[in-house]
């Protein structure tokens, strides 16, 4: 068996166990100098940021935690960037969810944001998990035409009626920007669809998604999008713009993303080499058989 | 042939119209809105039948002795416990709003057994298993991504652009190219096949399922499309 | 001995040995530390929004209390180790060993998976049967505490609800109750399917969820993505910058009109791709090839993508191996 056919027969696990090293090694590396790469923002990413910082201090807007603990890996540190940038802007904010496990993602962020950080923003008045709602598209609907009607209760079972924070808000339309954290169905696709659409230009919405979903929401920027996060290189680049933004000392948490890079840097080059590897195997291989 | 095929139509017509009709007339959005609180209501019986499904293919197992009867046990045994501990809500506080209130505390707190399951089995195993995928794509990368032809050889062109211009490594490869030609930089060459050509790809898609979603909804409503039914299915 | 119980023999023996050299060098390693949080509630008289008064209850000391009981919140091993070293008889933060032995299956039951790279065996099998079990329970709790309990038993037993549940229901009208109550005789219509005779009237309520299925999704794709997607692509191709000196920088208008129009062309000839009703010959094939050309572009976009979303998802569960277990690492500083 020469050389080409040898590596043609390569045992998989060769390969998982390369993938495992470029994911792992990095990972130790970073963990331990706490060093990053530098990150330039592209526009999708800083589109978001400008959408947030143009709210005027004190506007409410709702933050969408549609995803679970298996995409948090991706999608956890764009939910921290933007309630941290939302936080520091002081605007008034709502968070739902329509995954079972998204008010748990609100609720976790919420502890390590705004608890931790900003604790004089009290709940009920500056900010307010009104939890899960089960329905997907049927609560857009909803809220709509009837935003108490589709969040009758906060996560804490208190009636939405009497919460500060919505006093005035009948339909989502009441709400000048839509937050989205999504990591599949119901998701930005359906925000979009249902709510954005609909509502006659009142809504700007951006959304962070999966890096299986950005590529299918980008047609919607900048129409209906006013900005998109795409995987964990959005997420790194909207870290790093908030953290610039907001200066001094930055916690260890507010850099998740640019950490998770360094081991994106090496997975994709492993890619790279694999898939060349690949391809010149074939090609020799493919010569060899004619020759 | 009226309980078994008639019947079922006109629900899927009238419950179909409503929701069609609820979007542009105001006196029945209220309906509409029902009806789609009625569909999540059978959704979440519904997933009693995927229960019963489960408790019935493993109890055949364990009665049949067949080959791995065991993990048909542990299904049975962390299905059960895990149904009890949710349901009864076991060692759930209330909420601090309402501490009379029994069962008004929510159950996935984390000192709760259902909190615990879900916080140190089903969080790590999920996780685990959608990150399984990332070895699955590099060897599938490496055994069978071929640039065959020209349509092939765009497919990886564009996928070596996009995962390098997406990492530092962009940076480092192209980062010395000047100005004038700071298009051709990898990262912003990856910006621009999202920007344009995923754009238009996408878009393609995207109206075209729109389309086919418009086309199969009506032949639905109108009673034309009854494949669903099963045994056959045209009007 | 085979070759593959020996390598499992051998990684097994080193796994167990680098676990027991790490929890002898520095701070150990898996350890989850809590906090108690002792809860005193009594129920007070306060102002409503209208002026009236309403009973509410609000944290007291606990001896005012009527309600207490105590929760526990997890506290990092940073403020654990500096209480100690302040005090080394401090009980308000402790070893929680539940916690603890739960961090400890996690880490096992992220291995069992992994092992699956390798081979399968009884502990991928063990780690698969306790995966299908709990989630298979986990969807089922959450419809009904979240679906059923608030929506059906709100509707049409509100006093047991507001009793027992969620005190601040408010009651249903006449119109959702007569959903809800379609909504229960429709869903038991469904789980009929499991009797030995009359399962053909599951179809009823399948009906109901095609048909509204239906009706919910062709406003919202024909409004969103037929029409907006459309609009956005009938963009003015020729876009104009101006230059400073007030007229029209042409190498700067140059990229944006090159942009649209390649949009553009690259939408129509994808969409004629998907006219298969149309043989693909002639202009039509060349138009169709083009789109093709797109539309594998697209697709090269969307493996990168996916890649990175995949490798991101695998950097996570090697941070909670390397952090929250081992201790290798703390980026997050929660032990330094």
């Amino acid at each position: 068996m020469n050389m080409v056919d040898r590596l043609n027969a390569l045992d998989r696990r060769w390969v998982f166990l390369l993938m495992g090293l470029a994911v792992a090694v990095p990972i130790l590396w970073i963990g331990i100098t706490g060093n990053t790469f530098p990150e330039t923002p592209t526009p999708a990413a800083a589109a978001v940021f400008k959408a947030v910082e143009d709210q005027p201090e004190g506007t409410r807007v709702l933050v969408a935690f549609d995803y679970d603990p298996a995409s948090a890996g991706e999608l956890q540190p764009m939910a921290t960037a933007l309630l941290h940038q939302c936080a520091q802007r002081k605007l008034k904010i709502v968070c739902i969810a329509l995954w079972p496990l998204g008010g748990n993602m609100a609720q976790q962020t919420i502890a390590e944001v705004i608890r931790a950080d900003y604790p004089a923003m009290r709940e009920g008045e500056d900010f307010v998990n009104l939890g899960y709602q089960a329905g997907n598209e049927g609560v857009m609907k909803v809220v709509l035409t009837d935003f108490k009607k589709a969040f009758p209760v906060d996560a804490r079972g208190q009636a939405t009626a009497d919460l500060p924070i919505l006093q005035g808000v009948q339909t989502v339309k009441d709400f000048p920007l839509l937050l989205n954290v999504s990591a599949g169905y119901p998701g930005s696709k359906e925000w979009v669809q249902y709510v954005v659409s609909a509502s006659e230009g009142k809504v700007k919405m951006v959304a962070g998604c999966t890096g299986v979903q950005s590529p299918q929401m980008y047609p919607y920027f900048p129409g209906q999008l006013a900005g998109i996060l795409g995987a964990i290189k959005g997420a790194a680049e909207y870290e790093s713009l908030v953290n610039q933004s907001i200066g001094g000392d930055v916690a260890p948490k507010y850099r998740e993303a640019q950490r998770r890079m360094a081991p994106q840097l090496f997975g994709h080059l492993l890619m790279v080499a694999l898939i060349v590897a690949g391809n010149t195997l074939f090609f020799m291989g493919r010569k060899g058989a004619r020759a | 042939m009226m309980l078994t095929r008639a019947i079922p139509l006109w629900i899927a017509v009238i419950g179909g119209m409503v929701m069609l009709v609820s979007a542009f007339l105001k006196p029945i959005e209220g309906l509409g809105e029902n009806f789609a609180d009625a569909f999540n209501v059978i959704a979440a019986i519904a997933s009693v039948l995927g229960a019963g499904s489960l408790l019935k293919s493993n109890l055949s197992s364990i009665s049949r002795r067949d080959a791995g009867w065991g993990y048909a046990v542990l299904v049975l045994f962390t299905f059960i416990i895990t149904l009890v501990f949710g349901l009864a809500k076991i060692g759930v506080h209330p909420s601090h709003d309402f501490p009379t209130a029994a069962f008004s505390g929510k159950q996935e707190t984390p000192d709760t057994p259902f909190g615990w399951l879900y916080e140190y089995a089903m969080v790590p195993l999920t996780s685990t298993m959608f990150a399984l995928l990332a070895f699955y794509v590099a060897s599938a990368a490496f055994r069978a991504f071929r640039a065959k032809n020209l349509e092939a050889g765009l497919l990886l062109g564009t996928a070596f652009i996009v995962l390098l211009g997406r990492t530092f490594a962009g940076v480092v490869l192209t980062g010395w190219l000047p100005e004038w030609a700071s298009g051709l930089r990898l990262e912003n060459l990856s910006v621009y096949i999202m920007q344009v050509f995923n754009t238009a790809g996408n878009r393609a898609i995207i109206i075209g399922i729109a389309l086919g979603v418009a086309a199969t909804s009506l032949r639905i409503l109108l009673g034309v499309d009854r494949s669903w039914m099963g045994g056959g299915g045209q009007s | 001995m085979s070759r593959q119980r020996l390598t499992w023999i051998v990684l097994g023996v080193v796994l167990l040995a680098l676990l027991v050299v790490r929890g002898f060098v520095g701070q150990g390693l898996g350890r989850v530390y809590v906090q108690a949080d002792q809860v005193s509630l009594a129920q007070m008289d306060e102002k409503g929004a209208d002026g009236s008064l309403v009973k509410v209850w609000k944290p007291v000391p606990a001896a005012q209390a009527t309600q207490q009981w105590t929760e526990w919140s997890q506290a990092a091993p940073k403020a654990y180790f500096e209480a100690v070293a302040k005090n080394p008889a401090q009980t308000d933060i402790t070893l929680s060993w539940p916690r603890t032995i739960g961090l400890w299956l996690a880490a096992f039951f992220t291995l069992a998976i992994f092992s699956f790279l390798y081979s399968d065996n009884v502990f991928y099998k063990l780690a698969e049967a306790t995966v299908v079990g709990v989630s298979a329970a986990y969807w089922m709790v959450i419809g009904f505490w979240d679906t059923i309990v608030p929506k059906l038993f709100g509707a049409l037993t509100p006093d047991m609800v507001i009793k027992w549940v969620q005190p601040s229901l408010q009651p249903a009208g006449a119109m959702q109750q007569a959903s809800m109550w379609l909504a229960l005789v429709l869903g038991v219509m469904m789980l009929w399917r499991l009797a030995p005779r009359g399962g053909w009237i599951a179809a009823w309520p399948l009906a109901f969820i095609v048909g509204v299925t239906a009706g919910l999704k062709i406003v919202s794709h024909v409004e969103s993505d037929l029409m907006a997607q459309s609009v956005a692509t009938m963009q003015p191709v020729v876009q104009l910058v101006p230059a400073a000196d007030g007229g029209t920088d042409w190498y700067a208008s140059l990229w944006p009109t090159l942009a649209n129009a390649l949009v553009l062309v690259g939408v129509i000839c994808a969409l004629v791709y998907f006219l298969f009703s149309v043989q693909h010959k002639g202009v039509v094939g060349a138009t169709a090839r083009v789109g093709v050309w797109y539309l594998m572009i697209t697709f090269g976009a969307s493996f990168g993508f996916t890649v990175m979303g995949r490798i991101a998802l695998l950097a996570a569960r090697f941070e909670f191996l390397f952090d929250d277990w081992l201790w290798l690492i703390d980026p997050n500083h929660l032990r330094s």
